[in-house]
């Protein structure tokens, strides 16, 4: 039975957590009893939690320690997915923000539910225990549900709450269902036990099929939360139904948490079993490629098509769980990071084009970018490169890299399917540059953005190009995490 | 210079970002400075060729870092007698086009200049990298500027174009893609040089050959994945035409020298039958499809087609003329000597520099018309020598050239494929040689139809005759053309020793040693 003891020296290792924390609470207080006036100072403290937080964070890499007994862990991983975390957090809030003045939505409740939900995922990311792992997913799932419905006087975000509440309880369910399966057969939440219980060589054949049962349901519960085919069917509409801020950290940071869960629960916890999800995994990646090339092509919603390219993309991630090897699992963190720096220009380049009372969503509402602002075209033209996988920017190399360990390990048609259909998606990307390039159709375009925005959203176009031409830091980086 | 190389290639495509930054507004300094740009990388360019030792086939100008270790790829950069001439070839191309545009573009001029000067340097790229992902960076980056060159500055139909032609070459690149990662898999690097030692069993090689054959066959364009180009050329402004036709379709010939036959030598051997009937649909064929066509760039642009036939016919032929005996020496299969399969390989590549030349000189004269009259339709005009007088002069000169009057570069080229061509097949020479009939017979009745006779469209006699900056690009281009056709002997002597290499290459074989 576990053994619950605490220790004060432990607390330590919490520290970006128990900040951060700290933090939402204060800016919470701070936001009720302030004037008017310094409620515009919320956003900044919040930007500086995370700040502080990341830097947290970051001086706890290279510690390694399992604590609050055995049900949350720091290691390398942890920590330098949570640095991850809490960079893309900060330029999502930026972005956030000028959407948020443009469309009158600006409530503080905001900054300090975004903050909640990125607490989930650090909790997530550290679990080290079903429970705590179940507790984290849920801190992150509750508050993107209340971000999404944030938009209270749209219907299409209330639509897209409450789609996603339902759906992302069914998931959560499954999981919880799977990960009840697994402690009632190994008889323990801790992820070490359950590993070691796993690989014992004498287990009986009734102790198999039960763990390979829950094992079922727990893929299923994190392809839910992944959005890869067949348990795609919320993505399209809660992307396109949210406020397009919301889809932006929806499509980015949580993903993280969910690789993270899906690393924690399968490799650590489950790692013997890989040739038995790895199989599943195999089918969803193929399916998601396929799905999300073939579907976006017809979609005339920006938000839409992001989300379809979004299912392709999760595709190529979960081909390099498929391989089982360490530097497959590094290819696909790669893939992760990279496309996290893709969607957040993508939707940081949809932002920009929002002002006071126009909502751009549409495809078409890009014609004439390059004339009114060839800087921010060029930026879109960059991402949309990227995204289809065109040297040098970084797009290309995360997809080098996953299909570098995919051949290795002798999967060479599922390679040869999984660039066809990036051939096929291409065409979609294609479509935003003709839209922005091509099209002569003189529409005028206000680029109301202030200086913050504009120069984050600058700096994360140039590091899609430059990571592209140098890589292998951040490759090196992916692969030690393992 | 150590870095020469590295020079060619970033000096382009950092001046194509300091074009930018003068901006549309400021076009007459865009234009200034990007011709400055491409004279000055002319200029360096030239000294590969000044200080290139013709007597070794190694790679000469080296440049070697490592870029990702992680996948052991190196920032690996040379030449050699193959790829020189492609180089200068690029950056004369880009002076001619960037001046060609000078007045004619109007419309976002500063885009225009670095979108052909980015070219440039990627191109320079994928005809210098030494590391084949290096390679592949290059080669799919540079469908970029093209990408937008079609789309922004082209005719009505440019989305269409731009688009299929994107992915057209998208989709066989990808191809290649994953044979070189396959590749690497078993090396465990990216170099070329590495690739031609690796040995591969057969069912190995095809499937490397068929990779590259669909990556390179696209680009070159072969029948029948040939259908982008003539929209392609159709749609693009003069300048893109001018680049796509001299140098783009040259990077698949490139790619079946550097890579198909020295990595691929066992398949290149049992699957050059293939290639070279292709190769003779594309010559004859094609041909017969140029004589119909109403439209002068889709008509030039299929007679590009045809000639590109010659460059695969050229290299593929070589398989039936020679062969590697027993003892590691090469053996004449047809009783002809060895000199037979150089005269292919060779008149490959000067029908490779040769067509970058005429084809950019043909579009060219399609450009000054079509910047005159706005039509490309060969019933438009008629009698047009009656007003241009001086530009005529060229136009048939250029004329003369694509059909192959000897004299002119586009004689030398096809003379040697077809001399090397008749030692190997009797029936492929011959095929080979109706070009000398049908190309003659488009172009010289698409002259006929545009520059002779009585002038029909009263816009014709109003015509203006070409001005000096006209005039100055034809005529480099009529020197380049006569001096090739006249006096190829320094382009043959710099590639004959990669030529050697390359054929003691192709006849080794791969296959692993059977014990």
């Amino acid at each position: 039975m576990m053994n619950f003891n605490f220790n004060a020296a432990e607390l330590i290792f919490a520290m970006p957590e128990l900040f951060l924390l700290s933090a939402i609470s204060l800016i919470l207080l701070f936001d009720l009893f302030v004037s008017q006036r310094l409620k515009q100072l919320t956003y900044y403290l919040s930007q500086l939690a995370l700040l502080i937080t990341g830097f947290l964070a970051f001086n706890l890499i290279g510690e390694n320690a399992i604590i609050f007994s055995g049900t949350f862990v720091l290691d390398s991983l942890g920590s330098t997915f949570k640095v991850f975390i809490l960079g893309f957090a900060i330029i999502a809030l930026v972005y956030t923000r000028h959407y948020l003045k443009a469309h009158d939505l600006l409530r503080n409740e905001y900054f300090v539910l975004a903050l909640m939900s990125i607490l989930g995922m650090m909790v997530m990311v550290s679990g080290h225990s079903l429970l705590t792992l179940y507790l984290g997913l849920e801190i992150m799932s509750l508050s993107l549900y209340a971000l999404i419905a944030t938009a209270r006087d749209r219907a299409s975000a209330i639509e897209a709450a409450l789609k996603y509440f339902v759906l992302g309880a069914i998931a959560s369910g499954l999981l919880l269902y799977g990960m009840s399966m697994i402690y009632g057969i190994s008889g323990s939440l801790d992820i070490a036990q359950i590993s070691s219980f796993a690989s014992a060589s004498t287990l009986g054949s009734q102790q198999t099929l039960i763990l390979n049962f829950g094992l079922v349901f727990l893929v299923i519960g994190v392809a839910f939360k992944l959005g890869a085919v067949p348990f795609h069917m919320w993505v399209p509409d809660v992307y396109q139904g949210s406020p397009t801020s919301v889809t932006m950290f929806l499509s980015t940071v949580p993903k993280i948490a969910a690789i993270a869960l899906l690393i924690r629960l399968l490799i650590d916890g489950l790692g013997d079993l890989q040739h038995y999800w790895a199989d599943l995994f195999m089918i969803l990646a193929v399916l998601s490629i396929a799905v999300g090339s073939l579907v976006a092509l017809t979609q005339s919603n920006i938000k839409r098509m992001l989300a379809y390219s979004t299912i392709s993309h999760i595709g190529f991630v979960l081909l390099g769980f498929v391989t089982g090897v360490v530097d497959g699992y590094g290819a696909a963190v790669f893939y992760v990071l990279a496309y996290i720096l893709m969607s957040l220009a993508a939707f940081g380049s949809i932002i920009v084009l929002n002002r006071k009372g126009f909502e751009a969503d549409q495809i078409s509402d890009f014609q004439g970018l390059s004339k009114h602002s060839p800087w921010f075209a060029l930026i879109m033209l960059v991402v949309m490169l990227s995204m289809a996988g065109v040297p040098p920017f970084i797009g290309f190399y995360s997809k080098l890299f996953i299909l570098q360990q995919v051949i290795a390990e002798g999967y060479v048609v599922i390679a040869i399917t999984a660039v066809i259909f990036a051939v096929i998606s291409a065409y979609y990307y294609l479509q935003i540059i003709k839209t922005m390039y091509f099209d002569d159709v003189d529409k005028e375009i206000v680029i109301s953005a202030q200086l913050d925005m504009k120069v984050v959203l600058s700096i994360n176009g140039i590091l899609i190009l430059v990571v592209g031409l140098m890589p292998s830091f951040w490759m090196e980086l992916s692969v030690s995490l393992f | 210079m150590d870095s020469l190389l590295s020079i060619l290639i970033w000096l382009p495509i950092l001046g194509s970002g300091s074009v930018l930054l003068i901006g549309n507004n400021r076009s007459q300094l865009a234009r200034w400075v990007s011709v400055g740009i491409s004279v000055l990388v002319f200029i360096l360019s030239i000294n590969l060729f000044l200080d290139f030792d013709t007597s070794t086939a190694s790679m000469q100008f080296v440049e070697k870092t490592s870029w990702i270790s992680q996948f052991n790829i190196f920032y690996h950069l040379g030449v050699d007698g193959i790829s020189m001439p492609l180089i200068i070839l690029t950056t004369f191309s880009t002076i001619l086009v960037i001046v060609a545009g000078w007045e004619v573009i109007n419309n976002r001029v500063a885009d225009y200049m670095a979108a052909f000067l980015m070219m440039e340097g990627l191109i320079i790229g994928v005809f210098s990298s030494m590391d084949a992902m290096l390679f592949y960076v290059f080669w799919e980056a540079s469908l970029i500027p093209m990408l937008l060159i079609i789309g922004v500055w082209g005719g009505q139909n440019r989305v269409y174009a731009s688009i299929k032609f994107f992915l057209y070459t998208f989709l066989g690149s990808v191809f290649m893609l994953v044979s070189l990662i396959y590749m690497y898999n078993l090396s465990g690097s990216f170099a070329i040089s590495e690739m031609y030692a690796l040995p591969l069993t057969m069912v190995q090689q095809s499937w490397i050959f068929w990779a590259f054959f669909l990556a390179f066959a696209v680009k070159v364009p072969m029948f029948p994945v040939h259908t982008w180009l003539p929209d392609a050329h159709v749609q693009a402004p003069t300048g893109g035409s001018v680049i796509l036709a001299a140098i783009m379709l040259k990077m698949g010939g490139y790619g079946f020298f550097r890579f198909s036959l020295p990595i691929t030598p066992d398949a290149s051997s049992s699957f050059a039958t293939v290639v070279i009937i292709l190769s003779l649909i594309a010559i004859v064929y094609i041909g017969f499809v140029a004589l119909v066509q109403k439209d002068m760039k889709k008509l030039i642009a299929y007679s590009s087609i045809s000639h590109m036939g010659f460059v695969t016919l050229g290299v593929f032929a070589l398989f039936s003329i020679m062969k590697m005996g027993s003892t590691g020496e090469l053996v004449s299969i047809s009783g002809a000597s060895i000199e037979s399969a150089y005269l292919g390989l060779e008149g490959a590549m000067i029908q490779m520099i040769s067509h970058g030349f005429i084809s950019a000189a043909m579009f060219l004269v399609v450009g000054v018309l079509y910047d005159r009259l706005h039509s490309r339709d060969i019933s438009t005009y008629g009698g047009v020598v009656n007003s241009m007088p001086k530009f005529t002069g060229f136009a048939v000169l250029f004329a003369m050239a694509n059909a192959g009057l000897p004299g002119t570069s586009g004689f030398v080229g096809e003379f040697m494929v077809i001399l090397g061509a008749l030692q190997a097949n009797f029936w492929f020479a011959f095929l080979a040689s109706m070009t000398l009939i049908i190309g003659a017979a488009y172009t010289l009745w698409m002259v006929k139809r545009v520059f002779w006779g009585t002038i029909t469209n009263p816009d014709v006699s109003t015509l203006s005759d070409i001005n000096s900056r006209e005039f100055g690009i034809l005529a480099i281009l009529a020197i380049a053309v006569l001096w090739m056709g006249l006096y190829p002997q320094p382009v043959i002597e710099v590639m004959h020793a990669s030529i050697v290499n390359l054929l003691e290459q192709a006849l080794t074989t791969k296959l692993p040693v059977l014990l």
